[in-house]
């Protein structure tokens, strides 16, 4: 058995899904307990994602689709957006995403513009790889300091 | 996932009123209201933005170009009424040391 469930959606590259994509994500993060303004941040840093998704499938071909991987993770969700509408082996996909070098990503900031960089802010990590179109990697770890497990042996 | 935008202009002072979600597709709806008025010299414009509950960078980059626009023309643009959420926003980009930004807290810091 993975030690993660695994939840893949497949939308039109349109950006009236990038909505539903966000909620959707919102909904898998509460599930592992992070806390509301990690939510916060997983749902604009996945907008981000998956607008910047849109654009690229919509230059290229105009019924294009996005293709968004989740790994839920009892500790942290990785997330895995794709501009290209193929669904993707996602173990296979993370093992060849490298990191991300501000250099080569500088062209596909540009159309994103704060997109990545907010992209960054937000997540513990971050990678992009380019092979048939861009897929955008993720992780966010859920911060267990202020969970009631801790109270215990912090109040004892 | 929809927006509404209210705005009201009276003599050079743009006042208005922006709720619900702004991301890539409802930023078009709020960047074409914001730009029919932007050509105006002079503009004062003072934007609440308290009933936004979500916005990412699609929406930083409409009020970017609107505050470009009004200060290429000596207007001002103040933005509202901003959660703590719209407020980090502004601040992780850096925008909210360029921008007039004010947040819907009052008192304490």
């Amino acid at each position: 058995m993975r030690p993660f469930d695994y939840i893949e959606m497949r939308v039109p590259a349109k950006p009236q899904y990038v909505g539903v994509a966000r909620l959707a994500i919102s909904g898998l993060a509460s599930r592992i307990g992070f806390s509301y303004d990690d939510i916060e941040d997983l749902k604009i840093a996945s907008s981000e994602a998956v607008t910047n998704a849109v654009q690229h499938a919509y230059k290229d071909e105009e019924d294009g689709e996005v293709v968004i991987g989740c790994a839920l993770y009892g500790d942290k969700i990785e997330i895995m957006v794709a501009d290209h509408g193929k669904s993707f082996d996602f173990e296979e996909t993370k093992s060849k995403v490298g990191p991300y070098h501000e250099q080569e990503e500088i062209s596909f900031m540009r159309e994103g513009g704060l997109g990545l960089y907010l992209i960054e802010t937000l997540m513990d990590e971050v990678k992009v790889h380019h092979q048939e179109g861009v897929t955008v990697f993720m992780t966010k770890h859920v911060k267990r300091e202020q969970v009631e497990e801790d109270v215990e042996t912090v109040s004892s | 996932m929809n927006i509404q935008v209210e705005l009201h202009e009276d003599n050079k002072n743009l006042t208005g009123v922006v709720r619900g979600e702004i991301d890539a597709h409802t930023a078009p709806v709020l960047r074409e209201r914001l730009e029919a008025h932007q050509d105006q010299e002079g503009l004062n414009a003072v934007i609440d933005l308290s009933g936004v509950n979500y916005m990412d960078s699609t929406g930083l980059g409409v009020f970017v170009a609107f505050f470009k626009a009004l200060n290429a023309k000596e207007g001002h643009v103040k933005l509202t009424g901003l959660s703590a959420r719209l407020k980090r926003l502004f601040d992780i980009t850096g925008l909210g040391d360029i921008m007039d930004i004010e947040s819907a807290e009052k008192g304490g810091n």
